[in-house]
């Protein structure tokens, strides 16, 4: 099988690009990087299809046709795609809306260790940091606005 | 040709994908919608439990999906794996679901236009159906969409703040073990040029070795993160806790199991020689190990079910890693086993914060005495979590056991080890809860230093009216509406009927028993199951 090393290029580009932006903190980015790398393996889904050919539809030409598998699985993808798109969205909206932004927040095991660590002073590994200075200050239950996003624009 | 019972593989997806379209159109009306969820699943059951009748007799049943020959169509298969896997995720997806009908988890009212939770429970229930029953990479990949995508909206039920910071962390990971699931799809499909089993495991071997490890590494890594195995397990203690007690115990008890099973059954077909045992026992061991020590450390009682679930895990992976017929057996075993128990185990819990207002273990107490019916509701299944010798978590454990002494070699017989040390830091982790919850009075409340109320691990449950308010001002209100109250017998009788079912798993022990074992043969064997798929095409 040739491979379309540029197609190859492209899906590189596209996931790298994505895993950046989903190592971002805030939610909208992490959806846009979980979009461009969802596309990301569509093309790569072009690229494992093989050669382009004629329109897979039987009996209408008598070229080679292109492999239709793939083009369905990346259809069925696409939807996927969009789906989970939607929903992250609402989501991102619901989680601004209720802590006025949608930064994803601290694991709840390292929110609880913290917490016990501030309970008992004498622990060796409590050291006195500024609890202000922690990202994720909204989780007390009330809409408090979190501090300033430090992620540049 | 096509009999309709031949067409009885496509019932346990289609059924409840109709039922959710049925649900929707009857949005407004919830006692239509419980009806027909009730009787959606009823039907599943039975179509299941006749699929495995039929598997178990004349071998694997297929069906290929629009006539479309199985190389290029979709087909489904049912063989003695995927229906017994089939049958008891139906049986516990009907019991949660009788559960939530009691416990009125209805979003009816102000805020909720539309009722999702019925609809919603019954597209899950169709992508569990579908990822068990597929015969391609791409459909078990639909599948785990499926499933994932009606998870996404349960987990998040109500969209209050501890759920939707919760459900953020659950989905992100699941986006992105779905991407990897799609890249290895591709590189698949690159290599071998299909995506179907049964030709994959007619071609897999004619691949250089390389090629092959990295693609079983691929699906492992995927299939890993959605069963929670070790180092890919941190995300599960952290979200499931906080969903409302019926989509936690569903989830406990399904999501995971779905993962070991797309694992079981790519190990087997796929890769039958079997070369990163190593690994897999190294995963299998840390998984017990760590994952308990996570349990034994928490004092929320869902906290704690979360952390043994992983650590439970560990179980199935070192059945699969082994991959001689005992630990296959013992795998398939303890699968069905902790299906069940797993999820009667969060049922209870739902149960005791129904009562209770809470499963924090520092302000629960007593309830053995206030109420026996609940305590006995626990133990029974928090026992046979821990292995103790007449129930099925000891047959399953000590068939696993015996496969690791069998294999012999140094590294399996460390896995004994930490399945035995696994085992017993459960029953200190189970106890834990007994005595602390149940047993022991409850502590007074002025001498006790204050626990600041916690409303990220009270994740609530949807019981009562929804309200978008914030978690707090429900919980403490809700708390002092029910406090005292009896047991409500609608959300009572369905977990008692689960919890009959791991007795029954053990009294039906061997009959069970030997399904498994005639299931991991037929996994061995690999043709019964290639001609099923490829035969009849």
């Amino acid at each position: 099988m040739t491979a379309n090393l540029m197609l190859i290029a492209v899906v590189g580009v596209m996931v790298g690009a994505g895993v950046t932006l989903v190592l971002e903190r805030s939610l909208t980015r992490i959806l846009v990087g979980f979009v461009l790398i969802g596309n990301g393996l569509n093309v790569l889904f072009l690229v494992v299809s093989g050669p382009a050919g004629a329109a897979p539809i039987l009996g209408l030409s008598g070229d080679p046709m292109a492999d239709p598998l793939p083009q369905a699985m990346a259809l069925t993808a696409i939807v996927i795609t969009l789906g989970t798109t939607a929903f992250g969205l609402a989501l991102a909206y619901r989680a601004w809306q209720l802590t006025g932004t949608d930064d994803v927040q601290d694991d709840l095991e390292d929110d609880l260790i913290r917490r016990r660590a501030e309970r008992d002073e004498v622990s060796a590994t409590f050291d006195e940091v500024d609890d202000t200075e922690l990202p994720d200050e909204g989780y007390a239950g009330d809409a408090t606005l979190a501090p300033e996003d430090e992620v540049p624009a | 040709m096509t009999s309709l019972l031949d067409q009885l593989v496509l019932a346990p997806v289609i059924l409840p994908l109709l039922g959710a379209g049925l649900c929707l159109a009857f949005g407004r009306f919830a006692s239509a919608q419980r009806v027909i969820s009730i009787i959606t699943l009823v039907a599943v059951v039975a179509s299941a439990s006749v699929l495995l009748v039929r598997a178990d007799r004349h071998g694997p049943q297929s069906f290929n999906v629009g006539g479309w020959p199985a190389e290029i169509g979709i087909s489904l298969v049912a063989d003695r794996l995927s229906s017994l896997l089939l049958l008891i995720s139906t049986i516990v997806t009907l019991c949660v679901l009788l559960y939530s009908v009691g416990q009125g988890i209805v979003e009816f009212g102000r805020d909720a236009p539309l009722s999702v939770f019925y609809p919603t429970f019954l597209v899950l229930s169709a992508g569990v159906s579908n990822a068990f029953l597929s015969a391609d990479l791409f459909n078990l990949f639909v599948g785990f969409e499926i499933l994932l995508a009606s998870s996404y909206v349960l987990i998040t039920l109500g969209g209050t703040e501890a759920r939707v910071r919760s459900g953020t962390i659950y989905i992100i990971v699941s986006l992105a073990s779905s991407a990897l699931f799609l890249i290895s799809v591709a590189c698949v499909y690159a290599a071998t040029g299909t995506v179907n089993f049964a030709q994959l495991a007619l071609r897999m071997p004619e691949l250089s070795s390389p090629v092959a490890t990295m693609l079983q590494l691929m699906l492992l890594l995927t299939f890993a993160v959605k069963a929670a195995v070790f180092p890919l397990s941190a995300w599960l203690p952290d979200s499931y806790p906080t969903a409302p007690a019926p989509v936690t115990a569903v989830f406990a008890g399904l999501l995971t199991k779905v993962g070991i099973y797309a694992m079981l059954r790519t190990q087997t077909l796929l890769f039958p020689t079997h070369e990163l045992r190593t690994l897999l026992l190294w995963a299998s061991i840390l998984t017990m190990v760590v994952g308990i020590m996570g349990a034994v450390a928490q004092s929320d009682i869902k906290r704690v079910l979360s952390f043994t679930l992983v650590s439970h895990i560990g179980f199935m992976l070192f059945g699969i890693a082994l991959a001689s017929d005992l630990g296959m057996t013992g795998a398939i075993f303890y699968i069905v086993h902790h299906i069940t128990v797993q999820t009667t185990l969060f049922l209870v819990a739902g149960l005791v914060e129904y009562r209770s207002g809470t499963t924090n273990l520092d302000r629960l107490g007593g309830l053995a005495r206030h109420a026996p019916v609940l305590a006995v509701m626990f133990f029974v299944p928090a026992m046979n979590l821990a292995g103790i010798p007449p129930f099925s978590g000891f047959l399953g454990k000590l068939a696993l056991i015996e496969a690791g002494v069998e294999a012999g070699d140094w590294l399996a017989l460390v896995g004994v080890g930490a399945a035995v040390a696994t085992s017993l830091l459960t029953l200190y982790a189970v106890v834990k809860i007994w005595n602390r919850a149940f047993w022991q009075p409850m502590a007074d409340p002025e001498d006790e230093t204050p626990v600041p109320f916690d409303p990220l691990v009270m994740g609530g449950s949807l019981h009562g009216r929804s309200s978008v308010g914030t978690a707090t001002q429900r919980e403490t209100t809700w708390k002092e509406d029910t406090e005292g109250e009896r047991l409500p017998l609608r959300m009572a009788m369905p977990t008692i009927a689960l919890g009959l079912v791991t007795v029954a798993l053990t009294v039906f022990g061997a009959p069970l028993f030997s399904v498994a074992d005639r299931a991991a043969d037929e996994l061995h064997e690999r043709t019964p199951y290639i001609e099923a798929v490829l035969g009849d095409g």
